[in-house]
């Protein structure tokens, strides 16, 4: 590939994603999922619940494989996991087996970088995202927000090119994300890693993000709408929220994706 | 309720069951000693022959070679039940396979294999260490395969996103997550080690716990016998103690019970 051709970071073809289901047949998810991520680019995927957002994710992610379509890694087919890119998780994920800063140098360890080094850099780390002093503590003994820390913490020390996140702040309450969103979008800007971010949040997606992607409802959900986000960077989550712009942008959004919404909670129910 | 108060209730509780076992064999109420002491004997004369086993030492090796038996039978056991634990757990098809046959010697009470351990094995320790084993090993394996297989899906996931290779997942994730398992059974498997050990004795051997108290038996010295269930309980106890010292090293980065966060 040639230098001067931008490559995306990430870019899904025309995917379709299907379950097999216990009783036979298949649960179609996704179908045609076409969707490009730049790099250093912040996108944003959001949808009502069970659209199949955290699916596409898991499809650039490599841990499951698309029924059609295929995802390219900067301009390379994904066949296996996706080395290049970081995983944070909705659901509690470090070992806890592990205390923080263990946790944290994990990932460079499993890559052979030796112990004292690892551990250095992990300290490092554990500054950075706020916990310098919790180190020597297990996940079990933080708070939701402090294990969300951590996490980003663990992936971000492996200075992964493309950052995925699967409703990361979801389980924790509205002040903690907000503090969370401020320094994902710290963290963020010192080195522009492409993000694929995935909310039900329609205020978070627009607050972090470059752009806002929307899926309808599922079953065979797809990508139905795409919006650029252009308020001004840095940002505080706090502060934009009370920018006329967001208004304008949250109104239009939110006027597509109320009837998905609505669709997705009929379908929920109905089922 | 205060220490020293609970302190003061529970050596109340050993002294009075004491009492009323002494006077009950010793003193005629109604002109009939309603605890025979040839069937009951009494705290003095059980007291007296802890003493001297002390005394003279006799006890040591007995409790040394039980000891050994049920260090034995732990240690066989559990290795013996991680290894085939763990090899079950990642081999869906050969657990299938072997499900039957490990189910039904799981439930073959264990007692019974007794007499072919000592035919096979002889009367000295390693028949009673046999025994013992069979005991410890269905409780590991069990603990290390449940170990095994409920792994959370989002720390596996989270370990190969973080680009862990399978020898890197054994040791990183299920090895942990196993091994907490197992140490969470240590109280029970240790136990059953024990029981293992004690029993084989009581069925047939030259030395230990067990053979003590088989021993006092025949000769109708319940006092003996007697002596020897407390000298036994008060071994089980300090093994527990120990026990407990190792799990709470072990399991530190557990919640403890009772802890809310999760």
């Amino acid at each position: 590939m040639s230098v001067s051709e931008a490559t995306s970071a990430v870019e899904l073809h025309g995917v379709d994603v299907a379950f097999r289901l216990a009783k036979g047949g298949s649960y179609r998810a996704v179908e045609a999922a076409t969707l490009k991520v730049a790099d250093g680019e912040f996108v944003a995927i959001v949808g009502p619940t069970g659209c199949g957002k955290s699916t596409l994710l898991n499809i650039a992610a490599g841990l499951i494989a698309p029924a059609a379509g295929r995802a390219d890694i900067f301009g390379a087919a994904l066949t296996t996991l996706n080395r290049q890119a970081g995983y944070l998780f909705q659901a509690d994920s470090l070992f806890p087996w592990k205390t923080a800063l263990e946790n944290v140098a994990i990932g460079l360890e499993i890559v052979g970088t030796p112990k004292a080094e690892a551990r250095a850099r992990a300290k490092d780390w554990l500054a950075k995202v706020g916990l310098g002093a919790f180190g020597d503590r297990y996940p079990h003994m933080l708070s939701g927000g402090q294990r969300k820390r951590i996490g980003l913490a663990q992936v971000l020390i492996r200075d992964p090119k493309i950052l995925l996140m699967d409703e990361p702040f979801g389980p924790l309450d509205a002040q903690t994300r907000q503090i969370m969103g401020n320094l994902l979008l710290e963290l963020w800007s010192a080195d522009r890693k492409a993000v694929l971010f995935v909310t039900h949040d329609l205020e978070e997606a627009i607050a972090l993000s470059d752009r806002v992607v929307i899926m309808s409802a599922g079953p065979a959900a797809r990508i139905i709408g795409d919006w650029r986000v252009t308020l001004p960077r840095p940002r505080d989550i706090a502060e934009i929220k009370l920018d006329p712009a967001f208004h304008t942008l949250h109104r239009e959004i939110w006027h597509m994706l109320k009837s998905e919404v609505i669709k997705g909670y009929a379908q929920a129910e109905g089922r | 309720m205060s220490r020293l108060k609970l302190t003061a209730l529970q050596v109340l509780v050993g002294v009075v069951s004491l009492a009323i076992w002494y006077v009950f064999t010793t003193y005629p109420i109604f002109g009939k000693v309603l605890l025979p002491p040839f069937f009951f004997s009494n705290p003095v004369d059980v007291v007296k022959q802890i003493v001297a086993w002390f005394a003279t030492g006799v006890i040591w090796k007995h409790l040394y070679v039980t000891l050994v038996e049920a260090m034995l039978a732990f240690a066989i056991g559990s290795v013996g039940g991680v290894l085939v634990g763990f090899w079950f757990a990642r081999q869906p098809r050969t657990a299938a396979v072997f499900d039957p046959y490990v189910k039904a010697a799981n439930a073959l009470p264990r007692v019974v294999l007794a007499p072919i351990f000592t035919l096979w094995l002889g009367l000295g320790i390693w028949s009673k260490v046999a025994l013992g084993v069979t005991l410890v090993f269905f409780i590991v394996f069990f603990n290390v395969y449940q170990g095994v297989k409920e792994v959370s899906p989002t720390v596996l996931a989270n370990a190969r996103m973080l680009g862990m290779n399978e020898r890197q997942l054994m040791r990183h994730v299920y090895w942990p997550s196993a091994l907490s398992w197992m140490f969470s059974s240590l109280h029970t498997s240790v136990g059953f080690a024990v029981v293992g050990a004690v029993v084989g004795e009581y069925l047939g051997a030259a030395a230990g716990l067990g053979y003590l108290i088989q021993q006092a038996e025949g000769v109708f010295d319940v006092a003996g016998v007697f002596a020897g269930m407390f000298v036994l309980a008060a071994f089980v106890i300090v093994i527990d103690v120990v026990v407990s010292l190792v799990e709470k090293r072990l399991l530190i980065w557990r919640p403890m019970a009772g802890d809310a966060r999760l």
